[in-house]
């Protein structure tokens, strides 16, 4: 197991990238294999520099579980973008929502950020790492609270549990 | 009914690109234009499939792939220089 | 039954990025044109590639999943593209 950790020192991201080298490759063929685990491998040591205090995960089915809401949240969100964006103009309450973060980690963050920015009505401007707060723009603002509450609940939260932070 | 369905993509990304371009010259604000070029790299990307379907080939793929490079960095180069005023620090 | 399908998905992808431009062409301020290009857009390339992908895999070519690779690409850099446009756009204001 130590031997295996030591050639391969991030499992998770070198099984990404072996996949992503695959699905361009468009085969699974023995030889394909081989070069991507090499490529894998590769990149990964070449790149661990920057891979210093990466969080840990610890629950990979909730991963699954939120990553299956961003998808349905991102299809809701283009019908709302889209209604809102044939719609009358002026009736748009368009504004910038300060978001109190729980996460202490700026790798974390941007992931919320992105997805936010993915998500209804939403696009993340800013992350203060002084004051731990998410700018986010809204398109159309019924309730600044029960928004930030909703980020809160149902991204946020289950991103801390995923990553243990 | 698929050639007619391309026909009308073809047309409504047509339309779409020429609205990017009305963006891209209009401004007013440089993020404005970068915005504008964004939406235009994404935009072809997706003409560039649709012919792709239509010839059934699957070397217009290739070429999918790096407009979708080229406009991200383009993108992350643009925004760059006005947050630095510097590209390479 | 298939091509219907696709013929579907490659009009939805269409009008989603026809959607996500007339967003960028019509609405008031930079902020709330951020809106439509990353969010409609990116699904409108999105919906596309899945008909490319169903396409190819109906008329014999086998399951393609490179085209997958683009979707992935778009889906990541949407939003971070997004994030630092929106940045640039806070500084030139200001």
């Amino acid at each position: 197991m130590t031997v295996l950790r030591k050639i391969v020192p991030y499992p998770l991201l070198s099984l990404l990238i072996l996949a992503l080298w695959l699905a361009l490759n468009n085969s699974i063929g023995p030889g394909q294999m081989l070069l991507g685990a090499v490529v894998a491998v590769l990149v990964t040591r070449l790149t661990a520099q920057f891979w210093t205090d990466r969080p840990k995960l610890v629950r990979p089915l909730l991963a699954i579980r939120l990553f299956l809401v961003v998808i349905i949240d991102i299809l809701v969100a283009n019908w709302k973008v889209a209604y809102r964006v044939v719609g009358p103009l002026d009736r748009l309450r368009a504004d910038f929502v300060d978001i109190p973060l729980d996460i202490r980690d700026p790798f974390v963050a941007t992931i919320l950020g992105g997805i936010v920015s993915l998500t209804p009505g939403t696009v993340s401007v800013d992350i203060d790492r002084d004051r731990w707060t998410l700018k986010v723009h809204g398109l159309d603002i019924d309730d600044r609270d029960e928004m930030v509450r909703r980020i809160k609940a149902r991204y946020e939260a289950p991103l801390r549990e995923i990553l243990s932070c | 009914m698929l050639s007619f369905a391309i026909a009308a993509a073809t047309v409504m990304f047509g339309i779409a690109i020429a609205l990017n371009l009305y963006r891209l010259a209009r401004g007013p604000s440089r993020a404005d234009r970068i915005l504008a070029l964004d939406t235009l790299a994404i935009n072809s990307i997706a003409l560039v499939m649709l012919r792709g379907i239509a010839t059934e080939s699957a070397v217009y793929f290739d070429a999918a792939l790096v407009i979708a490079m080229m406009g991200f960095v383009g993108t992350a180069a643009l925004c760059k220089f006005i947050l630095s005023g510097d590209v390479i620090e | 039954m298939v091509e219907f399908g696709i013929s579907l998905l490659v009009l939805l992808g269409a009008a989603f990025a026809l959607l996500g431009s007339v967003g960028l062409a019509r609405l008031p301020d930079i902020f709330t044109r951020l809106h439509g290009p990353t969010k409609a857009t990116t699904l409108g390339v999105g919906a596309l590639v899945t008909a490319s992908m169903l396409h190819s895999l109906s008329s014999g070519g086998g399951l393609s999943l490179r085209e997958l690779g683009i979707t992935l690409f778009l889906f990541i850099t949407a939003p971070v593209s997004a994030h630092m446009i929106a940045k640039a756009a806070a500084k030139s204001d200001k």
